[in-house]
């Protein structure tokens, strides 16, 4: 996780796009600029990087679901709950699960846990777009492929 | 049995919080109902898992972007019912 980058997931552990479920896992870092100000003393990853977590492992089950042909946004969210304090060096997994795939959008199902006990949730709406430009699909994969996605399996 | 409209009606108050008094079939979704884009997408996803159908929302936005069809013919209440009632013949069939 770097966090001044919003490279939020480390790693992409499960990829199952026939039951449209994608796990994610990523360690939070010891030090970052975020702790600085979130809090003085007192490192707390704040709650809305773990919607963007979820965010970004909703994003890689809707690249698949659209063999990483148009690029997934966030559009919303619904029923989150932060439920603990999130400190660095703890490890997160995130869970994300297919709700409803409409017609350009999708809604999710997210959980994120730290050794198994549930520390946030959320629904999200995700929806898609053409990729704005001719180089982001290769970096998308490319940044895929570094976070473990076989993508010789997506096509 | 309840009617589209009724379903459709009823969605759309719980959604977006409109009293279900001042919603009818002539009712614009954006120009009488100021339903936004996201609102709309909750309407749709309710409306997907009560009909049992998806709603071809980017064709429809085609459709409308290409000419083809006016943001009447998708918006207005009544006609919105008469595409899920197609929708649903064709579901069906």
């Amino acid at each position: 996780m770097r966090l001044e980058y919003f490279d939020i997931i480390d790693s992409v552990d499960v990829f199952d796009l026939a039951a449209r479920h994608v796990e994610t896992s990523s360690t939070v870092p010891a030090e970052s600029t975020v702790f600085e100000g979130h809090f003085p003393g007192y490192p707390v990853l704040p709650g809305v990087l773990l919607l963007e977590m979820m965010n970004h492992t909703s994003g890689y089950l809707l690249l698949g679901m659209h063999d990483f042909g148009k690029l997934p946004f966030f559009a919303g969210a619904k029923k989150v709950k932060i439920r603990n304090f999130v400190a660095p060096g703890m490890v997160l997994k995130s869970i994300c699960d297919l709700v409803h795939d409409g017609s350009g959008f999708c809604i999710t199902r997210n959980e994120i846990r730290v050794d198994g006990k549930l520390v946030a949730d959320a629904e999200l709406t995700m929806m898609v777009m053409d990729f704005p430009s001719t180089e982001l699909p290769a970096l998308v994969r490319e940044r895929a492929r570094q976070h473990g996605v076989a993508l010789g399996l997506v096509t | 049995m309840s009617s589209t409209f009724d379903v459709v009606s009823k969605v759309i108050s719980e959604t977006s919080e409109i009293p279900l008094e001042q919603i009818t079939p002539e009712s614009h979704a954006i120009d009488d109902l100021g339903i936004d884009s996201l609102d709309f997408l909750d309407i749709v996803f309710a409306l997907d898992k009560k009909f049992g159908i998806k709603i071809p929302l980017e064709s429809w936005t085609e459709e409308v972007n290409e000419g083809r069809a006016s943001v009447d013919d998708y918006f207005v209440l009544k006609n919105l019912c008469a595409r899920i009632d197609e929708l649903v013949v064709a579901k069906n069939a």
